[in-house]
């Protein structure tokens, strides 16, 4: 009898079925670490138009999201990748040119707004951001905000602390939960019913997953489910809450997964480069993602030189001197 | 600027800001030179300090430079490498929110320690955009001494800050308080000329330290506000040892001392 657990499908086919042009997503991941490129590079591909991304920190999949011209609406804290972008350059662009609309949070503020979702509230508080322009300036307008049904009405809020001055606060700072239409996150193993096992820092990943209408799993490893139960103690996600898992070695690549292989710092300088400028830009996506069927002939365009370069030493979980552009 | 000192700008730079964290300090770091002011810091007067990072990761052991807050480097043989929550709540914790100091950097600052980390001019159509707060805003909120590392420049100093991502000291006075913040927010500015500090009474920069070949007057030439310049001392150099052991122990590369 065929397991009906079993949700490994392909890539593309996860894709096309769950995100959708307008779609609101989030992706897991932080800067150069653990984003869920594979899929990102299947977004874009299949030319997904009109995305609302909520960020914290997602620096590479957001810039090529941007950079393809996916996203229409954006909810960030931080876009940035370390030391080949510390800001990343289609997002600085789409800005400066008026191509998006943007509003800005902390990482906190966006982890919260995950967690909120994830538990159900519509709000959590914080003490973080009192006098900040976070709190007086708003990028979606509150005609845009009263407009759109997904979109709650107001960016934030500050009430008084309803339980007087308990633990020093007079105030405090509220954001809104975050309840993406799909979560897309990379993780070192998953099992076929979608149990994942995540490896070094889990940044908001877990939080962002229990706060979607649907999850996509992409695994480096596909593993037995026995594998996965005999250490329960390692596993962040249980399958009940997820959608699908298609099996992507080196789905995470060119940004790194620990235990598996370093990011890239070649190919993040390289597109570093080509992001400064249009025509470059185009040639490097045209080379890259749009000439390659999927993220296998996308890995055989950047070669097995660059994969061996980045493998990760079994000690550390990190490519020991690796040279680092 | 000429420098005809025994150390560079960098270097003087990130042993003042070594100086300023102590032993059993709980120091958040960036990367780059404030990763490298903590590392001193550890090598050098507070062998006992930890450093930690927003994504998560206590105590890892660097044997390599992280270029990133999210470089697999920090993810070996740390504490626990837990999430962006548990990092941000380390701030607030009560046995180790106190313990706290933070490094920073911004592309300007306020005379009241505020900072912009989010664009040059107006915000809906900037003419640059950088990456925003990440982590800044809840930091400069939570934690109760903060440093910030600045290029000390007129354009960088600035009377009114093109958006206000991390807040100090805000108007000065009793302001911060009064907007709902704990203390805390930028308490002492490390730049290549010297370094600041806040009247506590006002919440104003007050110039404390200039490096040797450097004037209180010159500081105050490349900052377009006005500073109280009045209780500014020579500061001591870095000893031969600190130069040492920063050199040889800290960054043998130069990855980040150039």
């Amino acid at each position: 009898m065929k397991n009906r657990l079993n949700k490994v499908i392909p890539l593309k086919q996860a894709i096309e079925k769950y995100v959708k042009n307008g779609s609101h997503i989030s992706i897991g991941g932080f800067t150069l670490n653990r984003n869920p490129m594979a899929a990102v590079y299947e977004i874009i591909r299949q030319k997904i138009k009109n995305l609302h991304l909520y960020a914290h920190s997602n620096g590479m999949g957001l810039d090529e999201l941007i950079g393809a011209g996916c996203i229409s609406k954006l909810e960030i804290a931080y876009a940035g990748k370390g030391k080949a972008a510390p800001t990343c350059i289609r997002f600085a662009k789409a800005i400066q040119n008026n191509e998006i609309l943007f509003e800005d949070y902390s990482n906190y503020m966006m982890s919260l707004r995950f967690m909120a979702g994830s538990m159900g509230v519509p709000f959590l508080p914080t003490l973080s951001g009192f006098g900040s322009d976070i709190l007086t300036k708003w990028g979606f307008s509150k005609t845009l905000r009263k407009s759109d049904p997904k979109i709650p009405d107001e960016k934030l809020a500050v009430i008084d602390n309803p339980f007087g001055n308990w633990t020093d606060a007079s105030k405090v700072l509220l954001v809104p939960a975050i309840n993406p239409d799909i979560t897309i996150i990379h993780v070192q193993k998953a099992d076929a019913m979608g149990t994942c096992s995540i490896q070094g820092l889990t940044f908001a990943d877990i939080e962002q997953v229990k706060a979607s209408k649907k999850v996509i799993v992409t695994c480096e490893k596909l593993v037995e489910k026995e594998e996965l139960r005999q250490n329960p103690d390692l596993n962040q996600i249980p399958f009940i809450h997820v959608s699908t898992v298609c099996h992507v070695p080196l789905g995470g690549y060119p940004t790194a997964v620990y235990g598996c292989y370093d990011y890239d710092s070649q190919y993040l300088r390289n597109f570093a480069t080509a992001a400064k400028d249009q025509k470059n830009f185009k040639k490097y996506q045209d080379k890259y993602i749009y000439n390659a069927k999927d993220h296998k002939a996308f890995l055989k365009v950047v070669g097995q030189k660059r994969i061996d370069a980045i493998a990760a030493d079994p000690r550390t979980g990190y490519s020991v001197n690796m040279k680092r552009d | 600027m000429k420098n005809n000192q025994p150390y560079t700008p960098r270097e003087i730079m990130t042993i003042m800001a070594a100086r300023e964290i102590k032993n059993g300090d709980i120091v958040f770091s960036g990367t780059g030179i404030s990763m490298l002011a903590a590392m001193a810091a550890k090598n050098i007067n507070a062998p006992d300090s930890v450093i930690f990072f927003e994504t998560g990761a206590i105590d890892s052991l660097l044997e390599e430079l992280p270029f990133a807050v999210a470089d697999p480097r920090i993810m070996y043989w740390a504490a626990a490498n837990s999430r962006l929550t548990d990092a941000f709540a380390t701030m607030q914790n009560k046995i180790t929110g106190d313990k706290v100091i933070a490094i920073l950097g911004a592309a300007q600052i306020d005379r009241y320690g505020n900072l912009n980390t989010t664009c040059i001019g107006d915000y809906f159509s900037p003419e640059i955009r950088f990456s925003g707060s990440g982590g800044g805003c809840d930091v400069a909120s939570f934690v109760p001494r903060c440093i910030a590392f600045m290029q000390h420049e007129k354009r960088k100093f600035v009377n009114k800050l093109d958006y206000l991502t991390s807040p100090g000291q805000l108007n000065g006075n009793n302001s911060r308080k009064e907007a709902g913040l704990r203390p805390g927010g930028v308490s002492v500015v490390v730049t290549n000329l010297g370094v600041m500090r806040f009247d506590k009474n006002t919440g104003q920069m007050i110039l404390d330290k200039f490096y040797p070949g450097i004037t209180p007057e010159m500081i105050l030439e490349n900052t377009e506000f006005d500073m109280d310049i009045s209780k500014a001392a020579l500061a001591d150099p870095p000893t031969n040892r600190e130069l040492k052991i920063l050199r040889e122990e800290c960054d043998p590369q130069r990855l980040i001392l150039e």
